[in-house]
């Protein structure tokens, strides 16, 4: 699945980035690493571009860009990162 | 290593602004670098640790803003604090972006830092701590600011698990309240005694540590210090050169060495890299929290308002509204604040006049000089309320939603959305928004906005449009409704906008090609603005305006003063440009005015070949000459060729003068053909010195400016020629 493709609130985590390389490699510094939960917000007024949620903070990018992650479903992952919901991250840390 | 021992600051006289009583001092002075990502409150806390001193400069070799200021510390040394531009990573592309690493080095011709200060947003340290841990593998002196502090109040990040994790001190800081700023010049003051060496554990595959150990081997002896840093230099080539970075003064050892590397591993070395540090981060952040919010508690509040803000209807309502207030503010409510400038310095030309004998000098202070401070101080309302806006659309995160809303619309420009408020601004005066485009990260995106900004309708292109329009045009209708000027003038808006959208499609194909960067854009959580932070850049924009691009404005207005009233002719020396004399009403036709008589009189006659296939005659070759001081100066000039002085806002008289006017078989001299044609040329060519003064500036060069007068004017005669040409084949 295309992170382009998910349901705005869906929270997915990031399997795959494509794309060029420079770009890429910008994503990925932002916290867009394999692993990393990311919520698609919103869509701008004019269709693109788009709003998410990763780490704690709103990044927006195009929607071309967008279809270069690939992301699978979050359910099942055993993921520990920062923007993970709290409820089943808690009991993991041991707070 | 040798390179770094030579003068810690070469490069303090090309910075500027360094006065000489203080070179001495500055030698001895530390240097501290705040490093940081952008929207952490980086600027506002180089504002609490400098006060009121922070000098603006460039960056040796590129035209990113160099800000810098002394801090007196507790022990009442002086320290130098320069604010590095925002960065979310070291790595880097182009040579903008190498800045962040070659200065924290002390590379090229960066002066060795003493300390560097890492600026945490401490809501956000799971981003953050990205550049931070590239800082600490570098093993740099440091010291951390955890700012934003007072933001997460119920949540606070511990700063001695911060310790724990960098090796350095920490100290937590709210730039905004004036909270932790003792504490932190203490840490300061301590650090470049002590050099903190910071270090960072990240865990790398073992293959790519081997990948590293390789590389180091290439690196070119300046650069080589301790095996960490070695290393963390090493991954820094890793994932920034490449076959079509645009960095500069890279080692070609080294840089044939990355390349070999990059292709011979076969692996994703960027991934590798980033995802060890990000598992790192992963791994402790926890120790730092006490919990970990999916929405850190600012976020919360924030999407609420994004609920509003950027709603489909509503949020687009609302940004047009505001963007209303902006550009009706520029365009109107300035006015009253140049009128009063302007006022003032008539006044002031009045009170001269009368006290000083007429002559030459006379003429030299109240058309050249006084004029001339006049021509710069007139933009300043706009300046100021343009600046004061952005301060406040900055500051309080709503800069970003406007780049959000309007990405789609500039994306088709080959601009992103952070063009679009300058671009507005544009209508109003192209000064105030070429200065704004610093609000562009990227210099290739600055450039081509900046190019194109003075295209875009400004509000100096009005007179012309209406005397021309009032003088040639009939105020008659087109099929019963359609009112000919007033159309006539929406056309030209429209036409305008047309030739803008065109030029930035082709310049940014070619002159200032450049890679397209895809966008990626932060949107901040909401925050109130500063006042004190706003009224501070609306200072210091207006600083630099006046400092470097006013000088320019001033000689220009000299030179425009001689070459319109050299040779003298004494009889009616009043009616020399500039003079606010009206002798209203038609003269008789006398001995050609003083102005024609003149060089730029001259020049105007000698041009007339190359104006006429446009259907100008050398008195509109005068106007246009006079016009470069600013487009409706070419109304006032038209009146002196005319003999009747400046028309002041009344300019019945010239439009009878320009209806009046045969030529030598007796039809009319002016048709409207011609007028569309002026006023074609008139939204086209480049007739604003100040504009070539702001550009000149902002580029640091006189390249730019160059090509700017050259495209412009060159298009513009083009299709005047073209308007013209094709008026007189369809027989208008």
């Amino acid at each position: 699945m295309l992170l382009s493709e998910t349901q705005l609130g869906q929270v997915v985590q990031i399997a795959r980035i494509t794309g060029e390389g420079s770009f890429r490699r910008r994503l990925m510094e932002l916290g867009l690493v394999p692993g990393t939960r990311v919520e698609l917000l919103r869509v701008a007024p004019l269709g693109d571009p788009v709003e998410l949620l990763v780490r704690g903070a709103s990044l927006s990018i195009r929607k071309a860009e967008a279809s270069s992650i690939e992301v699978e479903s979050a359910a099942h992952s055993k993921a520990r990162f920062a923007d993970a919901n709290p409820a089943k991250l808690e009991p993991d840390l041991g707070v | 290593m040798a390179s770094r021992e030579v003068d810690p600051r070469p490069e303090s006289a090309a910075i500027g602004g360094v006065s000489s009583s203080s070179e001495e001092s500055l030698k001895h002075r530390p240097l501290v670098l705040l490093v940081g990502n952008p929207n952490t409150g980086k600027t506002s806390l180089f504002n609490r640790l400098t006060g009121q001193n922070a000098r603006i400069g460039n960056y040796p070799g590129v035209t990113v803003e160099r800000r810098s200021g002394s801090s007196r510390l507790l022990g009442q040394a002086d320290v130098e604090i320069v604010d590095l531009p925002g960065t979310y990573s070291l790595s880097a592309r182009s040579a903008e972006e190498q800045i962040a690493l070659w200065a924290v080095l002390g590379q090229g011709q960066h002066p060795k830092p003493d300390l560097c200060v890492f600026v945490a947003d401490a809501n956000q340290l799971g981003r953050n701590l990205y550049l931070a841990l590239q800082l600490a593998e570098l093993e740099l002196p440091l010291v951390v600011a955890l700012n934003m502090i007072d933001e997460v109040a119920d949540n606070p990040p511990n700063p001695e698990e911060m310790e724990r994790l960098l090796g350095v001190p920490c100290v937590a800081v709210s730039a905004r309240r004036g909270t932790g700023i003792s504490a932190l010049l203490a840490a300061i003051e301590r650090g470049v005694a002590d050099k903190p060496k910071a270090h960072a554990e990240v865990v790398y595959p073992e293959p790519l540590q081997k990948d590293a150990a390789e590389l180091v081997r290439s690196l070119p002896a300046e650069l080589c210090s301790s095996p960490g840093r070695n290393r963390a230099l090493a991954l820094w080539a890793l994932t920034s050169i490449d076959d079509d970075d645009e960095l500069a003064d890279i080692d070609p050892a080294l840089r044939s060495a990355t390349a070999r590397l990059r292709r011979s591993s076969g692996r994703d070395l960027d991934q590798e890299i980033i995802a060890a540090r990000y598992a790192f981060i992963d791994q402790r952040l926890p120790t730092l929290y006490r919990r970990l919010d999916r929405h850190p508690a600012k976020r919360k509040v924030s999407e609420r308002v994004d609920r509003v803000l950027l709603h489909p209807v509503w949020g687009f309502f609302l940004f047009l509204l505001l963007m209303l207030v902006v550009f009706q503010t520029l365009f109107s409510w300035a006015d009253p604040a140049i009128s009063l400038i302007e006022d003032a310095f008539a006044a002031l030309n009045g009170l001269i006049t009368s006290t000083l004998p007429a002559g030459l000098f006379r003429d030299f202070v109240t058309q050249g000089l006084v004029s001339g401070v006049g021509n710069v101080l007139v933009f300043l309302p706009q300046i100021l309320l343009l600046f004061f806006f952005i301060g406040l659309l900055e500051d309080s995160g709503y800069m970003a939603r406007v780049a959000y809303l309007m990405d789609r619309v500039m994306k088709s420009l080959g601009l992103h959305g952070r063009a679009f408020v300058p671009m507005l601004s544009g209508f109003a005066c192209a000064v105030p928004a070429i200065l704004a485009t610093r609000t562009m990260e990227r210099q290739r995106d600055r450039l081509l906005t900046m190019l194109v900004i003075p295209l875009m309708t400004c509000s100096a292109r009005l007179p012309v449009y209406t005397l021309i329009i009032g003088a040639l045009f009939p105020p008659t209708a087109v099929f019963g409704i359609l009112p000919v000027q007033g159309s006539l003038m929406v056309a030209m808006y429209l036409f305008a906008t047309a030739i803008t959208l065109l030029a930035a499609g082709v310049l940014g194909r070619t002159v200032v090609k450049g890679r397209r960067i895809p966008l990626i854009l932060e949107l901040p959580p909401y925050r109130l603005p500063s006042l004190r932070g706003t009224l501070r850049m609306m200072w210091e924009r207006s600083a630099v305006f006046l400092k470097e691009a006013g000088t320019v404005i001033l000689a220009c207005t000299v030179a425009l003063w001689v070459l319109l009233s050299f040779p003298r002719v004494e009889p009616s020396a009043t009616l020399a440009p500039g003079a606010a004399v009206a002798t209203a009403g038609a003269r008789p036709k006398l001995a050609p005015s003083p102005i024609e008589q003149s060089y730029g009189g001259r020049l105007g006659h000698a041009i007339e070949p190359v104006l006429a296939p446009l259907g100008f005659d050398w008195k509109i070759g005068v106007g246009l000459i006079g016009a470069f001081a600013a487009r409706e100066v070419f109304v006032a000039t038209l009146g002196l060729v005319y003999g009747i002085g400046d028309p002041g806002d009344d300019d019945a008289p010239l439009r009878d003068k320009l209806r009046a006017e045969t030529r030598a078989d007796g039809k009319p001299a002016y048709r409207p053909l011609v007028g569309l044609s002026l006023m074609v040329f008139f939204a086209i060519s480049c007739q604003c010195m100040s504009t070539l003064a702001v550009v000149k500036r902002e580029t640091k060069g006189y390249k730019w400016p160059a090509f700017m007068f050259a495209y412009m004017t060159g298009l513009a005669y083009l299709l005047s020629l073209g308007v013209f040409q094709i008026g007189l084949a369809l027989g208008f």
